[in-house]
C-alpha cells in the first residue's frame, strides 16, 4: 500500500500543531508547509530561523533539538536545505524546520549561542557542506582534518575525493 | 587540529594544557580531550573528534537501500541491531510497508538482547576505569553468551546484517528461542552479582556519587538523550512515548533517576538490564506465528525454493539484486531508542533505488556535548568516570 498523498500548503495545514501557534505570532517567518508520512515540515525564512526556534522552544514546549543537518540539491538552486528536527517531550510531537539557501550565499544564523545542543551539529554541517553558521562561537571543522580541501557531502564532491 | 583559545580568566602561568587521548584506554575509542588544568583540577575541556570518520553518510548515497543495512551495523558497533532497526524502519516508512507481527517481535527481542549486551560492555569498562577489575570479567562472560546467540542466528557475532526492509533475513534456527529463554531465565541472578560487586561498594560509591553532575535543564539544552537524560530526571523513552515495531504491546517500566551524577547514570542502566530482560521474556512468551517478511515481492527477496521453481520469483530476485527497488520520493526521520539514546535516521529519497541523502542523528555525538559541562571544575580522575558514564561509541560519533 503506497503512503497517503502529501498535503502541501500553509492554508491546507493551518489547523495543525504547532503551525497554528506559529501563524498566530510569527506569520511572516513561514514560507511553506508540507505534511507527508505523518511528519510536518515547515519552510522558514532564513533570517527568522533563530527566532522561530526560540519561540517553539520557550512558548511551545519544543525543548529538545534532536538534529541539525543539510541536504544538497545541486545543481538546483537554492541548493542547500538546512534541516532542523525539534521534539516536544511534553506534547509528544515532532516538527521539522527547513531553511533554503543558495550556493553562492550559503549562510544561516547559528542557533548555538542560544541553544547549545546545536553546536556539534552545526559544526558538522559546516564541515561537510560548507554552510556557514553566522554567530557560531567556534565554527571549525569537526570530522575532517583542519587542512582539508572541500566539503565531502556536497553532491559535486566525488565519492573518492579529489586525490 | 582543535585548540583551546586563550582564556583571559585563567591564571595563565599556573594552568597547563593536557592532551588526553586519542589513544588513552579510558576514552573508549579514539576520543581526544584537550584539558586546561590547574594542578589536578580541570578548568576547561574540549573534545576533539573525527579520528574514525569514514564518510558513511556519503557512502550511503552510492548504495542500494538493501546495501545500507550492513553499513548501518558499522556505526554503533556495540548496538548493530538498533542501527538496523532505525534504518529499515525509515525505509519501510518511505515505502509505506510494514513488517509482519512475527518480524516485529523478533526485532524487539533482538533489540533488547542487544541493549543488554551493550550495557554489559558499558558496565564492564566503566567499572574497569574506576578500578573495579573483576566486574569486567563477569560482564564479558554474559556478553559472550549473547554474542553466541547472535552468531547462531545470523552467522555473525557483531555485524549481524539480519534485518531486512520488510522483515527479517531468516527464520531463527531450531532450538534458538529455547536458548534465549535459558539465558533470560538466568540473567537476573547475574545482574544481582554485578550489583553485589558495585552497588553496595563504598569505594565505587565514593567515585560516582555527586561526580560529574548535570542538571535536567543543562542536559536538555545540550541535547542529551537516553539513559544520560533519564538520569537527570527527564522521563522520556522513545519505546514508550513514540512506540515503533510493536513496543506498545510490551509492559515495561522506564527507570528514571534525579541526581544527574555518574551514580544516577549507573543506577538507570542497571535497572534497564532488568527491564530489557523482562521484555525479552515477554517477546518469547508472546511470539506470534506467521511469516517473517512482508508480502511485497518487488522489495523482499523471494524464498529460495520459489526462486528455483517459479519464473516470477526468479525475475523479482534478479531485479532486486541487480537494480534494487525504487523508493517513492520523500523524506522521513525515524528515531529509535538505542542503548545510548535517540538514534535517528533522516533519509531523503528522490524516487530512485539509492537514497539521495542519509543522515544519522548519533546519540553519542549529542551526549558528548554534555561532557565539558560535567567535568569542568572537577578533578582529572573524575573525567575518566564521566566518560564511562555517558557511554559513548566513537564509531557512531564520527561515522
Amino acid at each position: 500500500m503506497p503512503p497517503a498523498a502529501p498535503i502541501t500548503g500553509i492554508e491546507q495545514l493551518r489547523e495543525r500543531e504547532p503551525l497554528n501557534a506559529l501563524l498566530a505570532s510569527r506569520e511572516g517567518a513561514i514560507e511553506g508547509a508540507r505534511f507527508d508520512r505523518d511528519e510536518l515540515t515547515l519552510e522558514i525564512r532564513r533570517e527568522a530561523i533563530a527566532e522561530v526556534c526560540e519561540f517553539l522552544r520557550h512558548h511551545e514546549q519544543f525543548g529538545f533539538l534532536a538534529d541539525v543537518t543539510c541536504t544538497d540539491w545541486y545543481p538546483e538552486e537554492p541548493r542547500f536545505h538546512v534541516v532542523y528536527s525539534l521534539l516536544s517531550h511534553a506534547r509528544k510531537l515532532r516538527v521539522r524546520l527547513k531553511v533554503k539557501v543558495a550556493g553562492a550565499d550559503a549562510r544561516v544564523p547559528a542557533l548555538t549561542p542560544m541553544w547549545p545542543a546545536a553546536d556539534y551539529f552545526e559544526r558538522e554541517v559546516f564541515d561537510l557542506f560548507g554552510v556557514r553558521f553566522e554567530g557560531h562561537p567556534y565554527l571549525r571543522r569537526i570530522q575532517m582534518p583542519d587542512d582539508w580541501q572541500g566539503h565531502p557531502l556536497r553532491k559535486d564532491y566525488p565519492v573518492e575525493g579529489y586525490r | 587540529m582543535a585548540q583551546l583559545a586563550a582564556n583571559p580568566e585563567a591564571v595563565q602561568d599556573r594552568t597547563m594544557i593536557l592532551n588526553m587521548g586519542p589513544q588513552h584506554p579510558s576514552t573508549h575509542g579514539v576520543l581526544r580531550l584537550i584539558l586546561e588544568v590547574d594542578g589536578e583540577s580541570v578548568l576547561r575541556m574540549m573534545p576533539d573528534i573525527g579520528y574514525l570518520h569514514t564518510g558513511i553518510e556519503k557512502t550511503y548515497e552510492a548504495k542500494f537501500y538493501q546495501q545500507g543495512i550492513p553499513l548501518a551495523d558499522r556505526m554503533d558497533y556495540l548496538a548493530p541491531f538498533h542501527n538496523e532497526m532505525g534504518f529499515v524502519l525509515a525505509v519501510e516508512r518511505l515505502l509505506g510497508i510494514e513488517a509482519p507481527p512475527r518480524a516485529q517481535w523478533m526485532r524487539v527481542l533482538l533489540n533488547e538482547l542487544q541493549r543488554i549486551s551493550s550495557h554489559l560492555v558499558w558496565l564492564g569498562t566503566h567499572a574497569l576505569d574506576i578500578g573495579a577489575m573483576s566486574v569486567f570479567l563477569y560482564c564479558f562472560r554474559e556478553r559472550e553468551e549473547i554474542l553466541r546467540l547472535f552468531e547462531a542466528l545470523a552467522g555473525q557475532r557483531m555485524f549481524t546484517d539480519y534485518f531486512r526492509v520488510g522483515g527479517l533475513a531468516l527464520e531463527p534456527p531450531q532450538g534458538w528461542l529455547a536458548r534465549v529463554k535459558k539465558f533470560a531465565s538466568t540473567f537476573p541472578s547475574r545482574v544481582d552479582e554485578y550489583e553485589d560487586l558495585l552497588t553496595g561498594n563504598p569505594i565505587f560509591q565514593e567515585r560516582t556519587k555527586g561526580v560529574a553532575r548535570i542538571s535536567a535543564e543543562d542536559a536538555l539544552a545540550l541535547g542529551l538523550s537516553g539513559p544520560s537524560l533519564r538520569a537527570s530526571g527527564i522521563d522520556w523513552d522513545l519505546r514508550r512515548d513514540a512506540p515503533y515495531s510493536s513496543y506498545q504491546k510490551f509492559r515495561f517500566r522506564v527507570p528514571v533517576s534525579t541526581s544527574g551524577d555518574v551514580w544516577a547514570r549507573y543506577i538507570v542502566r542497571v535497572q534497564e538490564f532488568r527491564e530489557s530482560n523482562a521484555m525479552v521474556q515477554q517477546a518469547l512468551d508472546g511470539m506470534p506465528e506467521g511469516p517473517i517478511t512482508a508480502d511485497a515481492p518487488k522489495i523482499v527477496l523471494p524464498d529460495r525454493d520459489k526462486m528455483k521453481t517459479q519464473m516470477e520469483a526468479l525475475i523479482y530476485h534478479f531485479k532486486i539484486v541487480t537494480e534494487g527497488f525504487a523508493v517513492p520520493a520523500g523524506e522521513v526521520y525515524q528515531a529509535v531508542e538505542s542503548p545510548r539514546g535517540e538514534l535517528g535516521f533522516y533519509i531523503v529519497s528522490d524516487g530512485t533505488a539509492k537514497p539521495y541523502r542519509v543522515h544519522v542523528r548519533a546519540p553519542s555525538l549529542a551526549n558528548l556535548q554534555g561532557l565539558p559541562k560535567m567535568c569542568e571544575g572537577r578533578l582529572i580522575a573524575d573525567v575518566v568516570a564521566a566518560i564511562g558514564s555517558i557511554d559513548i561509541v566513537l564509531g557512531e560519533i564520527d561515522r
